[in-house]
């Protein structure tokens, strides 16, 4: 039971087995974490799988997509799908798995809300959706380059812009930072923080050939 | 609604005129980034037969602030006022859904006296968005009146968040664990005095003035009509999608906090035009209220932040007598608390709708990803198929009674 106050929902007993079941080839991986339901499946047949799940699950409603990336992986985006049911009173997460390349089949034909949804993930992350007609950016600037929610983007992004008098517009320029961003690493070294510490270095062994001064007294045996 | 010409006139009518055939393009017109019915800095091309909207196209990242990235970056802790400047309008109820997901991902128990206060001043955050949302609607759709006299309540507001929180607008007062500090007492009963005494009496005249008006009803009934399976198919949450008929409410169907023991009622509408949604949130109002009363008769004293000394920092007058309390205070405000490693969706009942924050953890005191679901980016994606066929003011009253703010839908994500 949980403690938490947190939106209560009951459980669906047995869900993730019998998705598993009905979806047959496209399961990946499931997983209830955290009071929540998830499911992987295969990218391909995320469309089929969001379709049984809506008609005969009963989830009708796709709340969310959501980008997610992890650049040290191969394929190093997930993008989850957020089902709610009505009639049901219960959510579920669908996640797929991709990269820059490989398109994930739209799901538009299903729900016209995802049309947005998937614009956003596109802009921000750059997965491709095969099958959203209007795919084009939705949040960043007209004529943005890049995408911003990538791990490797960073965060004070690569132009600025001001208007500027002389020109009587609104220019571009880089970023340019009066000081140093500054991101603070808080990890207690205690806890395995994996970098050497300020002064840490000097425990290491010292290379050969630096200059050593005798002990004091070191010639009194 | 016919738009064409020559359905009015047949063609033989057009002949006798005289008038030569000539075909007329449609024509795109730019509405906003600055425009007084905006609701912020939208902007929205509408392609225009003559004066009947055939497509509108909403641009709506004109005011990405880059929050979800900016997250990353900072401690649990540090991205609770991010949380009140997505929806400005509705500050707590913003915070509400990010301290529900942090306390979910730790499994932290909240004292009662705490979930009370969350509750309430959700409810008056409720309140404080429905005037604004209802003033600056029925301003769009032209009449003056009921605006400034709403405003006044919500300055009323305004004044009680500052005595709870230090701050008008951005309260940043929810946290991980229950509330920031205690309320005193004399602001829960001055507040339950202005619901007894002020409230009801400018709020039912204000509405009264329109909820009958013939003007009003000639600009809102029909207008913008949104079926059950449209509603669902496009996300719709909150009042829009009560207002076609669901109901629909997380407050109801998945209580957190202490809504499991409040008793109300949900209001739906019939129809699911403009004129619904507009009554729906009138009516939510009232509901606030009775929540805000309950509240108030059964909220027990006690703390108001859990014990658990690795999530909430002890207080400063305990700090001068304990080392250890001092030693956390010092961990908390500047390594923040860590968060098992794991990923929650958790959504509540925002007065916009359902306003979701999906936080993956890896473990650390920054959360790896926190992805915000608001409300508005659904719903303004609907303007699309609600306008079309209809006539250009009515684009205004589209929009107004869809609550858009712009801080959230673009999301400022």
């Amino acid at each position: 039971m949980a403690r938490t106050s947190a939106p209560l929902v009951a459980p669906r007993e047995g869900i993730l087995d019998d998705v598993k079941a009905a979806i047959g080839d496209a399961f990946v991986e499931a997983k209830h974490e955290a009071f929540e339901d998830s499911v992987t499946v295969r990218r391909e047949s995320i469309v089929d799988v969001c379709r049984t799940l809506r008609d005969r699950f009963e989830y009708q409603q796709l709340m969310e997509i959501a980008g997610v990336d992890y650049p040290q992986r191969e394929e190093r985006f997930d993008v989850v799908y957020h089902l709610l049911s009505l009639t049901r009173n219960h959510r579920i997460r669908v996640r797929v798995i991709t990269d820059e390349e490989k398109p994930v089949p739209s799901v538009t034909g299903l729900w016209p809300v995802a049309g947005w949804l998937e614009r956003e993930v596109f802009d921000l992350f750059g997965v491709l959706f095969d099958g959203n007609e209007d795919l084009r950016r939705i949040l960043t600037d007209y004529g943005f380059r890049g995408h911003p929610l990538r791990k490797d983007f960073p965060l004070s992004g690569y132009h600025e812009m001001r208007y500027s008098e002389e020109e009587k517009r609104v220019v571009y320029e880089p970023v340019r930072l009066a000081q140093d961003f500054r991101s603070f690493d808080f990890l207690s070294p205690w806890e395995g923080a994996e970098y050497i510490l300020p002064g840490d270095e000097k425990a290491s062994p010292q290379a050969p050939g630096a200059p050593t001064t005798a002990p004091a007294g070191g010639d009194k045996k | 609604m016919s738009s064409k010409a020559t359905e009015i006139w047949t063609e033989e009518e057009v002949a006798k005129t005289g008038a030569t055939e000539s075909k007329i393009a449609n024509y795109t017109i730019n509405f906003g980034p600055q425009h007084p019915a905006a609701h912020g800095v939208l902007r929205l091309v509408l392609e225009l037969d003559g004066e009947i909207v055939e497509r509108v196209d909403p641009h709506i990242g004109l005011l990405h602030r880059g929050t979800e990235k900016l997250c990353e970056y900072k401690t649990y802790i540090q991205s609770i006022p991010y949380m009140d400047r997505l929806d400005y309008v509705s500050p707590m109820s913003m915070e509400h859904s990010y301290v529900l997901a942090i306390e979910k991902l730790l499994d932290l128990e909240v004292p009662i006296r705490a979930q009370y206060l969350r509750t309430f001043f959700a409810e008056l955050t409720r309140i404080k968005n429905h005037l604004l949302n209802i003033g600056s609607h029925v301003m769009d759709v032209g009449a003056m009146t009921p605006n400034l006299w709403l405003f006044e309540l919500r300055e009323d507001i305004m004044n009680f968040y500052e005595r709870a929180s230090g701050a008008r607008m951005h309260a940043n007062y929810f946290r991980p664990g229950g509330v920031h500090q205690d309320v005193p007492l004399k602001l829960l009963t001055d507040i339950a005095d202005w619901l007894d005494k002020r409230f009801f009496g400018l709020f039912d005249d204000a509405i009264s003035l329109v909820a009958d008006n013939r003007i009003f009803k000639q600009r809102n009934v029909d207008i913008g009509t949104v079926s059950k399976e449209d509603a669902i198919a496009w996300g719709f949450s909150g009042p829009m999608i009560r207002a076609s008929g669901i109901p629909w409410d997380i407050r109801k169907s998945q209580p957190y906090d202490v809504y499991g023991r409040m008793d109300f009622d949900v209001p739906v509408g019939t129809k699911g035009d403009c004129y619904d949604r507009m009554m729906v949130r009138v009516e939510e109002v009232r509901q606030s209220a009775r929540i805000m009363r309950q509240c108030l008769n059964e909220m027990p004293e006690g703390p108001v932040a859990s014990f658990d000394r690795k999530v909430v920092p002890p207080k400063r007058a305990e700090m001068k007598q304990s080392m250890e309390a001092l030693i956390h205070h010092f961990k908390l405000y500047t390594e923040g608390f860590h968060v098992p490693a794991g990923e929650v969706y958790v959504a509540t009942e925002s007065p916009k709708g359902e306003f979701g924050i999906y936080i993956v953890s890896d473990g650390t005191n920054k959360p790896y990803r926190v992805k915000i679901r608001p409300t508005g980016f659904s719903h303004l994606q609907a303007m699309d198929f609600m306008s079309k066929g209809h006539m250009l003011a009515d684009a205004t009253a589209i929009l107004g009674a869809m609550d858009i703010v712009f801080g959230e839908v673009r999301v400022d994500r």
